[in-house]
Parts: C-alpha cells; sequence; structure tokens
C-alpha cells in the first residue's frame, strides 16, 4: 500500500473524528437552563445508542437467524443482569456455539 | 488534592467494565484491519481514533482503495453523533475546566464513555472524566495491537461470532435504565422504530448511514422531552 496515500486517509480519519467530539466542548460554555434542552439531551445517549444497534444488529452476521438469536441472547440477559461483561461475553459464547448448528 | 484523586480512582474503576468490552471490540477490529495493514498502523488507528464504527468504515474504504473525500464524508457522517453528545457533555461539565484540559476530554468522548459520564448526577470533573477515559483507551489500543498480531490463529466462525461484541456492549448499556424508566423504554423503542423506517423506505436510504442516525436520535430525543420532560433531575436519573 502507498504510504502516502495511507498517511493522508489516517490523517483525514482523525480529523473528522476528533472535530465533531471537540468542537461543542470547546466553545459552549454557557449552561442552558431551559427544561426542554435539558430534557432532549437527557433522552440523547438512549436514542443515539438504541438506533445505532438497531436494525444492524439484525445483519451481524450471514445467517439472519443466528443474529436473530444473537439479538434476543443479548436482550434477554440484559435484562437479568447490569454486569456489561456478562451480557457481552454470555453473547459472544452462544452466538460462537448456536453456530455450529444454525 | 485529595478529592481530585479520589475522583480519578472513582473513574478509573468505572471505566474498566467499558475497557474489557472495548478490548474484545477493538480484537475484532484488528484482525480485520490485518488483511491489508500492518499490526502498528492498525495500533496507531485505535490510538488516535479511539471509535468503533468509524474506524472500520474508514479501514474498509482504504483497503478499497477509496478516494480521500470518500473517506472524508464516510468517518465524519458516522461521527456525526458526537456533535450532540458533545454538546450534551458541555452541559454538564464544571465550567471552569481549562481549555487544554477540555481538549483533553475531548478526545474520550465515545458512546460508552459519554453514557456513563453523563449519568452523574453533579457536575462532571475533569479527574473523573479523565479517569473513565484510561482503560478504554489502553484496551482498545492494546486489544487492536493484540487482534492484528494474533489474526491467524482465529477461525472465520469465531470472527463471525465476535460481530456482536458492539451491539451487546450498547444494549448492555442503554438496558438497566430502561428496565426501571417507563419513559426511557418508550423513547428507546421509538428511536428504533425510527431507526428501521429510516432504514428500510427506500426514499430514505440514500441518505448515509450518519444522517440516519443523527434524524432518528433527533427525532426521538426531541419526542422525549416533549412528552416526558424531566422533572428533578435527581429523581429521574435513577428513578429506582
Amino acid at each position: 500500500m502507498n504510504n502516502t496515500y495511507l498517511f493522508i486517509s489516517i490523517l483525514i480519519m482523525i480529523l473528522v473524528t476528533y472535530i465533531p467530539r471537540s468542537l461543542p466542548i470547546l466553545l459552549i460554555k454557557k449552561k442552558f437552563d431551559n427544561k426542554f434542552v435539558k430534557s432532549f439531551f437527557y433522552y440523547v445517549p438512549y436514542t443515539v445508542l438504541a438506533s445505532l444497534t438497531f436494525p444492524s444488529i439484525l445483519y451481524f452476521t450471514d445467517s439472519i437467524y443466528l443474529s436473530i438469536v444473537g439479538t434476543l441472547s443479548s436482550l434477554i440477559i440484559s435484562l437479568i443482569t447490569d454486569k456489561m461483561y456478562v451480557t457481552v461475553g454470555l453473547s459472544v459464547v452462544i452466538v460462537y456455539v448456536l453456530s455450529f448448528i444454525i | 488534592m485529595f478529592m481530585k484523586k479520589e475522583e480519578l480512582l472513582r473513574g478509573i474503576k468505572n471505566g474498566i467494565p467499558i475497557g474489557l468490552s472495548y478490548f474484545s471490540v477493538s480484537f475484532a477490529f484488528g484482525i480485520m484491519a490485518s488483511s491489508g495493514l500492518s499490526p502498528l498502523v492498525s495500533t496507531f488507528i485505535s490510538f488516535t481514533n479511539l471509535t468503533s464504527s468509524g474506524q472500520y468504515a474508514g479501514v474498509k474504504l482504504i483497503l478499497a482503495y477509496a478516494s480521500y473525500f470518500e473517506i472524508f464524508l464516510a468517518v465524519l457522517l458516522i461521527n456525526l453523533r458526537y456533535l450532540l453528545m458533545s454538546f450534551s457533555l458541555s452541559q454538564k461539565l464544571d465550567p471552569n475546566i481549562s481549555l487544554i484540559k477540555r481538549m483533553i476530554l475531548s478526545y474520550g468522548v465515545t458512546d460508552e464513555i459519554y453514557a456513563l459520564a453523563i449519568k452523574e448526577k453533579k457536575e462532571v470533573t475533569f479527574d473523573y472524566f479523565l479517569g473513565l477515559m484510561i482503560a478504554p483507551v489502553v484496551c482498545w489500543t492494546l486489544g487492536t495491537l493484540s487482534g492484528s498480531l494474533l489474526s491467524n490463529i482465529f477461525s472465520e466462525r469465531l470472527l463471525s461470532a465476535l460481530g456482536i461484541l458492539l451491539y451487546s456492549m450498547f444494549i448492555s448499556i442503554i438496558m438497566p435504565d430502561a428496565k426501571r424508566n417507563k419513559n426511557v423504554l418508550i423513547i428507546i423503542l421509538i428511536s428504533i422504530a425510527l431507526s428501521c423506517i429510516l432504514e428500510y423506505i427506500p426514499i430514505f436510504n440514500s441518505l448515509g448511514m450518519g444522517f440516519r442516525l443523527i434524524i432518528s436520535a433527533v427525532i426521538s430525543s426531541t419526542i422525549g422531552a416533549l412528552i416526558f420532560p424531566i422533572k428533578e433531575e435527581r429523581e429521574e436519573l435513577t428513578n429506582e
């Protein structure tokens, strides 16, 4: 692979990752004491993560059935426990084992 | 001084579960990247980017010799959500944090670190946020290094199973609050519905993934703010 191409590409990735992350934190010091704004931002983490997950999770393997089983496993395990590594670890194991069958 | 150290340690401790999950996701990234990049380059990308989906997309494009503009646009769109998170965090940060410190904190704005920091009931201090970043940054970097060095000992089957890691991590971040707070659950379901509509209805499909994500998150958060405005921040955040 051409080194210049690689270098410039990586530099672009670094910039377009860091800039969206930093601009508001660097520029906005004012606190909005507005109920709507506060409520809106209260929901942002949930809606971003939920939209990142669905429907993409249904296609994480080539088999839709296996993906659905994996999705259900993660949902059910996370209903039972709040521990992230338990949910993540068990889900991978279940999907791996079932991939021999499905 | 004592207080600060305590905050840092509390951050480090809370960041460890994220770090563990990051290690495995990043390991999978290392394996993927090793098909065309050297372990050192992949590790450098992980250390400097510290993000999952943007990095995956960027490296896939690099491996396909895409144009600079394509890389720029695709990675930017995927990362636009960080604008929202960073804005939200700006409301929660201690206003006395200096510019340099803000520049350091910004590097650590990832989906998971953000989600954890924003749950703080009081203002987020520099030391706490810095603490939160440590395990994830170390694990994300070392995960890619290990993955790219050990790539050939892993089977196709295991790699495919590792694909659920990232999503499983997202689910385990939002589920604890969805279980305990019906308003949060309803808004999550609305955002999932929107995200599916945007994905499956052909007219919206031409919007990139990044735009679809932002539209779905902004609309559903707005609905949340309109129909379930938070009352007492303290009460609503835990609601136990």
